[in-house]
């Protein structure tokens, strides 16, 4: 079997004598939903960076499509089908909605109409299509979710990093959101997603990777992360599990 | 080409004045103001549309002025390629300052005062070397032929720098269509999200300071053919920097026609005060500072932009149909 479409080995990340991300492994093969959980202050956004080329690994390598891209810039990366949301949404608020999503479609299409055609046709199927000649900063939040999802998919990725798209959504946003992001990884792209919103976790993902204090500290599907005791101790507190345990016991 | 339309329009209203004027004061007045304009221009490609500040477009606009002076009065060479040269040496001046200070990540106020950093250096530098003619500057011999790049008329001077502005609003306008000008505007307006969408900034950032540096050099190569004279104050001096950063800021920052709007009133207003005050020293520059305060209070988006917003703003409520009320019309 071939090689997955990313593979990130033995990755650290260490900010003077803080090591937010120590040693840690993961793999997204293509046409598969993958989720990266964990508390707060794990390092799974420090983790994004790495992989999307916006910091450099202190140790570890980043391998996609085969081949080693280890510390090439954002722009590379992104040329080559990695493309990424951000937790703190970024849109480029002074433009409409259709000229942000535009700045992604430019990168596979040169020509304006085609970019343009694409950015219509993207917005449309996120969910903007109401809304694509309005400022971006007159979005609601869930809008700038979407906005930062439809410029993603925009630029043409094999590998879209998803950092939290959910967060912040009401329930039924979330329910319209999902299916959206399960259309296009059936579409042929890996999703490597951020997460909290632990009902859009066990339904989406097929595969589950837990970080906790910037190690992989439990990997397999949702049902089994979440029933590990290291996942419920990282999450609730050292001995949580063995409470839980007798307390139902 | 619909889209060039407004540029024609404004062009060819220009190019009707020498018809109807023929004071020598007032069209030596608008040739001042359109070589601003063209300077502005420069500016507004890198700091209007890539949000990139600049505080020292003096350092192309004298590198311009300089090369063509050099290469006419001391190697005989002929004015038209002077001024070609002089456009290519700004180009090569923008590349140098924009590869340095953006490869070093410098933004915002540090690259501002980096560029303002490297203006005066060069101001200092051309005001003692021998070749620039030190304290002295620089005249060119007077020869009223075309093929030297000078003429009898003022009102074909007039058309020269008209010319050359509306190639400066022709560029503005390719750009805000073209990919290139699309990645531009993403990188002022978030580098980041620009990055992470496959934009190179720190190239996209380099070739607008060439394309800008490139105008603004224009404007100092017609400053040469049009005074005869050149020195290090006038070329490097930080007035130059001053008015192409005003004029598209007063005008309309990432405008087509900001920089040009910017100019007209900026001199204008100066001009007008002279007239009624006398020629009060700096009296100029107070004005200019008033008008900037206003504009950054009551219209951030410059002139250009406010009217763009009143001319929606009365589109929207008087020309457009009135919608049924949302809810009741999709049941």
């Amino acid at each position: 079997m071939a090689e997955p479409l990313l593979m990130v080995e033995g990755v650290s990340r260490r900010f003077g004598g803080l090591l937010a991300v120590n040693a840690a492994s993961l793999s997204a093969p293509a046409t598969r939903i993958t989720a990266l959980i964990g508390p707060n202050g794990a390092g799974k956004t420090t983790l994004f960076a790495v992989i999307s080329g916006f910091l450099r690994p202190s140790a570890g390598r980043v391998r996609y499509a085969g081949e080693d891209v280890t510390g090439e810039p954002p722009h590379r990366l992104a040329r080559r089908g990695i493309a990424r949301t951000f937790q703190i949404v970024q849109p480029f608020a002074g433009l409409t909605v259709r000229d942000n999503i535009l700045v992604g479609a430019h990168l596979r299409h040169r020509a304006r109409a085609a970019a343009l055609a694409i950015a219509e046709e993207i917005g449309h199927e996120v969910g903007l299509g109401d809304v694509l000649d309005r400022p971006a900063h007159t979005l609601t939040v869930s809008g700038r979710k979407r906005l930062e999802l439809a410029r993603a998919l925009a630029t043409g990725p094999k590998l879209l990093l998803l950092d939290e798209v959910l967060a912040g959504l009401n329930p039924s946003e979330i329910r319209d959101f999902a299916p959206v992001i399960r259309t296009f990884c059936a579409g042929g792209i890996a999703v490597v997603m951020i997460e909290h919103v632990m009902q859009a976790v066990m339904s989406l993902a097929e595969h589950v990777y837990v970080l906790a204090e910037g190690r992989v500290i439990a990997a397999g599907s949702p049902g089994e992360v979440a029933a590990d005791p290291a996942v419920v101790e990282a999450y609730l507190g050292h001995g949580a599990a063995a409470k839980l345990r007798s307390a139902h016991g | 080409m619909k889209a060039f339309l407004p540029i024609a329009i404004v062009v060819a209203g220009l190019a009707c004045v020498p018809l109807f004027v023929h004071s020598n004061v007032v069209l030596n007045f608008l040739l001042v103001t359109l070589m601003i304009a063209l300077a502005g221009q420069g500016w507004n490609i890198l700091g209007g549309y890539g949000g990139q500040y600049s505080f020292g477009h003096a350092a192309f606009f004298g590198a311009g002025a300089y090369t063509t002076a050099i290469l006419q009065a001391h190697y005989g060479v002929n004015a038209w390629l002077g001024f070609v040269a002089g456009v290519a040496a700004g180009a090569a001046v923008g590349a140098i300052i924009g590869g340095l200070a953006f490869r070093a990540g410098l933004r915002s106020s540090y690259f501002a005062l980096v560029t303002l950093a490297f203006a005066e250096v060069l101001r200092i530098l051309t005001s003692v070397a021998p070749i620039t003619g030190a304290g002295v500057g620089i005249l060119i011999k007077l020869d009223l032929r075309a093929q030297s790049f000078q003429f009898q008329s003022r009102a074909i001077f007039y058309f020269v720098i008209l010319a050359l502005v509306a190639i400066a609003l022709i560029i503005a306008q390719l750009l805000e269509r073209s990919r290139f000008g699309v990645w531009l505007i993403a990188v002022r307006e978030n580098e980041d999200a620009a990055m992470a969408l496959g934009v190179d900034a720190t190239a996209v950032k380099l070739g607008a300071m060439i394309v800008s540096a490139a105008i603004t050099a224009a404007a100092g190569c017609f400053y040469v053919q049009y005074f005869l004279f050149i020195d290090a104050g006038i070329a490097y001096g930080t007035w130059i920097s001053i008015e192409a950063l005003l004029t598209p800021i007063i005008g309309g920052v990432g405008t087509v026609f900001g920089a040009l709007v910017g100019a007209l009133v900026v001199k204008s207003l100066g001009e007008g005060a002279k007239l009624v005050t006398g020629d009060v020293p700096g009296l100029d520059l107070m004005i200019y500072g008033a008008v900037l305060v206003l504009v950054i209070r009551f219209a951030p988006r410059g002139i250009v932009g406010a009217l763009a917003d009143i001319y929606a703003h009365v589109t929207r409520r008087f020309v457009a149909p009135r919608k049924p009320a949302a809810g009741v019309a999709h049941g």
